[in-house]
């Protein structure tokens, strides 16, 4: 047997086998410890980890809808707040919740600043639903509602930069960060619910059913995410970027050709001009946030 | 066992699922290789490994045989071989 | 003591005084008074809550889940479109079993846009799981809420409530009315005791998924816990006319029902003008009466058959449109039903939508056409239009 007593995300959840996010629970408890109580959105998450009455949340857990996490999440600090409680409020949804239906609840939540964690699972689409496009959902990737075919290349929009908007609403705290890196995840988790204000962690998850990958795979992918710019794991605090990881960058080729989604980029032959596209924002993330390690010529 | 109300549980029951049975792969160490770096116990999305007493142990009621852990050790001391029956 | 009081502001001293520690509102005609008289008595410290200022009604409903749930009495307010725009969340509050009250001032839905009222709003949500309490002055929907409280809160009930009142007609009148004091109120209403409660001292999980295996018997006991709900209000309504003078321990009130021709069935603000032109066609021989529905959910069907018992013709005055149905009134469907098997004929009348006037004289029409047999139909089209 496997001592169970220190972990906070129970065993016997029906997450597929590697999951990105199953992971991302596991290490957000880990640094959240047992003071906090967890608003959840509908989504894989939620429904892998809670069928009736079997909860993997050993911590308060509350779902009520798609997309009000945020709202539910501030009237709950309101009340702790009111009778001077102390536990920590953390919202962890998926992109779709995120990104799209969730945005209303969220812009409010963020604009009254309340002292929440908002916890973003990014897996790139709706996945419990069956791998439909999100507005988190990169470039060209093809998913059940944007499928790759004779007239498409999947996806013909960026993915939204988020953490751009909430940064706007005035958050103290906002990050990005990887399962890739569960160190890193939880130092970032660690810190943002610590910081007073509503703060935001977009969470990179890989999927290996939503992305077409082998579950073994989940980490792996998500480091090359990072080495190839497509994701860049950063810091802002009141406004400001404080850190990006630097790296040493690779071509987008390698991370696209190992995932199924992307796999009509290199079929019949390698789509030069699609890829390029995709280099060209993996250059401007580098740009942006300065993460290129310059060596010495 | 009657319901709670509001669709409200406390904690204890999900580990009633044995996810285990989803397996097919199983993980096995080779402890000679092993550096104890904590790398399999963090990246499990299962919490089924753990190291104890010096040893690398996996919990095979909720190992789902994903081989996450196997991929990621530095040490190459992790393997996945297809279990029988 | 009675006091002259707007009707929003009647009802923000009620909410007061029910001691909420959260209040979440988002504004919307005609319910902003109440709204902004609350954010008054926060802003001078006569009450002492949290008041979100929120994006939406989606959110100010979701805020005020996420407040019941940690363990607060929370309150909120709103009216026609807000209420559409909340309707997810009604649903969802009401299967998590979360006992909060939410004042509603009666407005007609959209498009055509109109903000005058009608009853269409709360009616449609007939079956979200809240009760609904439906007042006919300022005094009534005033008392409605601390028994609406009480009611909700109750462990053999844990469901939400609406208090309905008509929008502008109710909201917007000042009428003479008798506020409790603070002490009264907190000898009336103790407390809110959470059931399920998030609590770091004691996890637990709410607002899980159920298969099909759980589903329907999560449906079952939301079920059972509305009929006993009528059973609180009922019991909680006596409560308060003990102490207050007032009693509200029938769902129903019967005017003039004695040997009555032909009964009236409406709820709300209506119910004045139906009295007072019952007055009129009494001294003119018409033996007219009516009951009028307090608790419009739980259905309190009983107590209506009981009260129309041997009355030949019913006719209910209907504030909505049940669109595509045979009688028209979502209330009248739900009559007939109560009076299935006692020969008793009952018609619905659609009156007063988007805030048509209905007038003394209209009524006693409406009792001429139930006379005859003529009804489940508009009443009151201006015909040159069509």
């Amino acid at each position: 047997m496997v001592d169970k007593s220190l972990e906070l995300f129970d065993c016997g959840h029906r997450a597929c086998g590697g999951c990105g996010p199953a992971m991302l629970a596991r290490l957000m408890l880990k640094a959240t410890g047992e003071n906090v109580i967890v608003v959840a959105s509908t989504g894989c998450m939620e429904v892998f980890s809670t069928p009736y009455p079997e909860t993997a949340w050993k911590v308060p857990w509350i779902h009520s809808l798609f997309e009000n996490a945020a709202a539910v999440a501030s009237g709950i600090e309101a009340s702790l707040k009111h009778n001077n409680r102390t536990e920590k409020v953390v919202c962890i949804c998926g992109d779709g919740a995120t990104f799209d239906i969730g945005m209303l609840c969220i812009s409010g939540a963020f604009e009254r600043g309340h002292d929440i964690t908002y916890i973003c699972y990014d897996n790139e689409a709706y996945m419990n639903t069956g791998i439909q496009r999100s507005g988190a959902t990169p470039y060209d990737a093809s998913t059940t509602t944007t499928p790759a075919g004779r007239m498409s290349t999947g996806n013909a929009l960026p993915k939204k930069d988020l953490p751009q908007i909430l940064n706007a609403h005035g958050a103290s705290y906002v990050a990005t960060a990887s399962v890739a890196y569960p160190m890193d995840v939880m130092k970032k988790v660690e810190k943002a619910i610590n910081t007073p204000g509503a703060c935001y962690i977009q969470v990179h998850t890989p999927c290996s059913t939503g992305w077409g990958f082998d579950g073994a795979k989940t980490i792996e992918i998500g480091k090359q995410a990072i080495e190839c710019g497509l994701w860049v794991n950063y810091e802002m605090e009141n406004g400001e970027l404080k850190k990006a990881k630097k790296i040493l960058r690779t071509p987008v080729d390698d991370y696209l050709k190992a995932q199924k989604r992307f796999r009509h980029l290199f079929k019949p032959e390698r789509n030069a001009e699609e890829i390029a596209k995709i280099q060209a924002i993996a250059d401007a993330n580098a740009a942006k946030y300065n993460i290129d390690i310059k060596l010495k010529e | 066992m009657a319901l709670r109300i509001g669709a409200a549980a406390a904690p204890g029951r999900a580990p009633d699922n044995k996810t285990g049975s989803w397996r097919v792969f199983m993980p096995i160490v080779d402890m000679e290789k092993c550096t104890h770096c904590g790398t399999c116990t963090l990246a499990c999305p299962e919490t089924a490994v753990s190291d104890e007493d010096g040893e690398i142990r996996f919990d095979l009621d909720y190992c789902k045989g994903c081989g996450v852990c196997a991929n990621e050790c530095p040490a190459k001391a992790i393997k996945m071989i297809l279990e029988e029956n | 003591m009675l006091q002259i009081m707007e009707g929003s502001h009647a009802v923000a001293e009620a909410a007061k005084l029910c001691r909420p520690e959260v209040v979440s509102a988002y504004p919307i005609t005609p319910q902003t008074h109440i709204v902004e008289r609350l954010a008054e008595m926060v802003a001078d410290g006569e009450l002492d809550a949290e008041y979100l200022c929120v994006d939406s009604e989606l959110s100010a409903l979701s805020v005020c889940l996420g407040s019941s749930a940690a363990g607060s009495r929370v309150y909120s307010a709103t009216s026609s479109q807000g209420l559409m725009l909340m309707a997810e969340v009604v649903f969802n509050v009401a299967g998590m079993r979360q006992p909060i009250i939410m004042s509603i001032a009666n407005r007609a839905l959209g498009a055509p846009l109109s903000i005058w009222n009608d009853q269409q709003d709360s009616l449609s949500l007939r079956d979200s799981g809240w009760f609904q309490l439906y007042g006919e002055d300022v005094q009534e929907m005033t008392d409605q809420h601390f028994i609406a409280y009480k009611a909700a809160e109750r462990h053999d009930v844990l469901l939400p409530g609406f208090v309905c009142f008509d929008g502008f007609i109710l909201s917007h009148t000042y009428e003479p009315v008798d506020i409790p004091t603070q002490e009264e109120i907190d000898a009336y209403l103790p407390p809110y005791v959470p059931y399920n409660k998030l609590d770091a001292k004691s996890p637990l999980s709410m607002g899980m998924y159920a298969t099909p295996d759980y589903y329907m018997e999560f449906r079952y006991e939301t079920d059972l816990a509305m009929q006993r709900a009528g059973n609180a209000i009922s019991e909680v309504g006596k409560e308060f006319g003990e102490m207050f003078g007032r009693d509200y321990s029938m769902h129903t009130e019967s005017y003039r029902m004695d040997d009555a021709d032909v009964a009236f069935v409406a709820l709300g603000s209506i119910c004045g003008t139906v009295k007072d032109a019952i007055d009129e066609m009494r001294a003119d021989g018409i033996k007219a009466g009516l009951v009028k529905i307090r608790t419009y959910r739980p259905f309190p069907a009983k107590e209506i058959a009981h009260a129309l018992a041997g009355v030949p013709k019913v006719a209910v005055l209907e504030k909505n449109i049940s669109l595509g149905t045979s009688m028209k009134g979502i209330v009248g469907l739900e009559v007939k039903d109560a009076l299935t098997g006692t020969g008793i004929d009952v018609y619905s009348y659609v009156v007063g939508l988007g805030g048509r006037d209905i007038r003394k004289k209209d009524i006693r029409a409406i009792a001429a056409l139930a006379e005859k047999g003529e009804g489940n139909m508009f009443y009151g089209l201006r015909t040159e239009l069509l």
